[in-house]
């Protein structure tokens, strides 16, 4: 294909923000510093495999696996309300579905904090009714609620294209048939959503896995995720040697995590990330 | 022949872009200062920035390793920070401050004698004494009934999901090292280790390891004990009068913050000028009033309120000192400290 000239200044910023960036990383990654001399060495990496990094890295993924799944089923049948026919001032309701969004999610996040807290609204409530405050702040449930609480619209919203784009003809025709709508929801439209299913988990996921805003605010520090040890890594430590190599573990899962649903996709048409 | 054109036509536009931000106002000198969060009453930049015509630039760091990591990595530009006594000691070894020249200070002499000179700065060559103060346990009256005056009270199950400890390395391995009954500065990996053994139990007891968020936390009795610098403790207990600060008897660290100049400033006079103005004594007062900490100016010292003078939270008994430790630099030995701090928050 020939590259016209207008990409150029997009080739240049791409050069200067991803390609070299990416290199740096790679080069402090596989290099140590001792004393002043820089060299080669694997170390980084040896040490990312000791148990208590590995656990980290399986935390992470825990949590960012359980976020996901809950996105998935409270997004499904969102996208379904919001895609269906019936649905009146359905633009009115994605508005205010997405409505939230246009706000910075640290604010958003801010605000939970104060929602949750020992003495905050949701537990004035509560003993206001008589029933036994929630204790929720500062655990795993805060984080896994942050992230299922910023990132169900990117579960939602390509799932809703997905299902709006399906030819009701199709459902129609599978009701001649005689199918019952339990039989047109899984034989039809289901498999018809993969694709939005599909680049909604991978949307989900990938911002929940490398992750460290949401578990630091919400998890109050304990629950170091593998974007916490990154950060501070470089922020604190100052080891940017080791950050660089967790840095590139998180890149290959998250390659790892795409290529898995990129083969999934291959069957089916558009909605896809790439 | 095409492709080489545009690519060095884009790359000359880039770095015009680049470039171009920093020559636009030679007349009007910015100064960037970095301090701590909540460090100071910003109304006394303004005023600095009304006498002198010297644009300020006012930025915040949460610990003294963030500020450390910061300007170590270049690329910032400051021209005042305000580190603490170790961290000063780091910065001079690696050859990162200017010397300031002290007889553009002259408000220097309002300083306490007491508190120049000090270890991290022998000569006083780099640094301006700013604030001082100790580490405690602050507490919640209502909500702890018993004495505080062992570190061993963070260890008592109890108060599971009550205590709030500092995100900040040397102040946490340092309350377990007191714990334990050893050196803020030990070297020694046994007791290191054990350090790490103590706070990784004392986690599942630990609410959050927290910063500046510790003042709202506790001001709304989220929490019954937390760890926290004095000069805070004395302004959350002008909020919340239930509560309470002690230096446990085991000792804790006593602490000095320093202005110093990092080699990155551009602006050494201006910087030097902003320096003087903060220590001269109705702004030092002001500084003082407004965040709480204890100050080693003398005149701002007799203009506070006898209520002020009188707590032991922001001037304490020498006795409370004598059982305190100054934090020095570890030098190459900081990796380990680096390590334990990083598999405790890991586990």
């Amino acid at each position: 294909m020939k590259i016209k000239w207008v990409s150029y200044p997009y080739l240049v910023w791409m050069m200067i923000f991803v390609v070299v960036p990416l290199l740096l990383v790679i080069y402090f990654s596989l290099t140590i510093t001792d004393g002043g001399v820089t060299k080669f060495s694997l170390a980084n990496y040896e040490k990312f495999f000791e148990p208590i990094y590995i656990k980290v890295l399986l935390r992470s993924i825990y949590l960012a696996l359980i976020s996901t799944v809950f996105c998935l089923a409270l997004g499904y049948p969102l996208a379904m309300i919001l895609a269906s026919k019936e649905m009146s001032r359905k633009n009115f309701l994605i508005l205010l579905f997405v409505l939230p969004m246009w706000m910075n999610f640290l604010l958003r996040t801010y605000a939970w904090m104060t929602l949750l807290e020992r003495k905050g609204l949701i537990n004035t409530f509560l003993s206001y009714i008589n029933l036994p405050p929630l204790e929720i702040l500062y655990t795993n449930e805060a984080v896994v609620l942050g992230m299922i609480y910023n990132f169900l619209p990117f579960m939602v919203l390509p799932i809703y294209s997905v299902l709006r784009k399906i030819d009701p003809y199709v459902i129609e025709a599978a009701e001649d048939l005689g199918a019952n709508s339990l039989t047109v929801f899984l034989k039809v439209i289901f498999p018809l959503s993969l694709p939005g299913v599909v680049s909604g988990i991978t949307m989900v996921f990938m911002p929940a896995v490398s992750t460290f805003v949401i578990s630091r605010l919400l998890g109050g520090g304990q629950f170091t995720l593998i974007g916490n040890l990154i950060e501070q890594q470089f922020l604190t430590v100052g080891d940017w040697n080791f950050g660089s190599a967790l840095s590139i573990v998180m890149m290959i899962l998250i390659l790892f995590s795409m290529a898995a649903m990129a083969r999934y996709e291959k069957d089916y048409e558009g909605g896809g990330l790439w | 022949m095409k492709l080489s054109k545009w690519l060095f036509i884009s790359v000359l536009l880039f770095s015009l872009v680049l470039t171009g931000a920093g020559c636009g106002n030679s007349s009007q000198v910015t100064l960037n200062v970095y301090n701590w969060g909540d460090y100071i009453d910003e109304s006394v930049i303004t005023d600095f920035e009304k006498e002198t015509g010297i644009k300020v630039n006012y930025e915040t760091f949460t610990t003294n390793e963030d500020m450390y990591i910061k300007i170590k990595s270049g690329g910032s530009s400051y021209d005042v920070a305000i580190p603490s006594d170790y961290m000063i000691e780091r910065m001079i070894k690696e050859d990162m401050l200017c010397k300031i020249d002290m007889n553009n200070i002259p408000n220097i002499n309002y300083i306490d004698p007491n508190f120049r000179n000090l270890d991290y700065d022998p000569d006083e060559s780099y640094s301006v004494p700013y604030m001082w103060g100790t580490v405690g346990i602050l507490y919640n009256k209502t909500m702890v009934e018993e004495p505080v005056n062992s570190w061993n009270i963070l260890w008592d199950p109890k108060y599971q999901k009550q205590i709030l400890m500092l995100n900040s390395q040397r102040d946490s391995i340092g309350v377990a090292l007191k714990k334990l009954g050893y050196s803020i500065n030990t070297r020694d990996i046994k007791e290191l280790e054990a350090a790490k053994e103590a706070l990784i139990e004392q986690k599942p007891l630990v609410l959050a390891y927290v910063e500046d968020d510790v003042k709202d936390k506790m001001i709304a009795g989220e929490a019954a004990l937390a760890v926290v610098w004095s000069g805070d403790a004395v302004y959350m207990k002008w909020e919340n009068p239930d509560l309470e600060y002690v230096v446990p008897d085991e000792g804790s660290n006593l602490w000095f913050d320093a202005m110093v100049i990092p080699k990155t400033s551009t602006h050494q006079k201006e910087a030097e000028m902003f320096i003087n103005f903060m220590c001269r004594p109705d702004i030092a007062l002001r500084n003082t009033e407004y965040i709480g900490y204890s100050t080693p100016h003398m005149e701002a010292k007799k203009n506070l309120s006898a209520e002020i003078l009188n707590d032991a939270t922001a001037y304490p008994p020498q006795e409370v000192i004598d059982k305190c430790e100054i934090f020095k630099d570890l030098g190459s030995y900081l990796k380990e400290y680096d390590r334990i701090w990083t598999e405790v928050k890991a586990q």
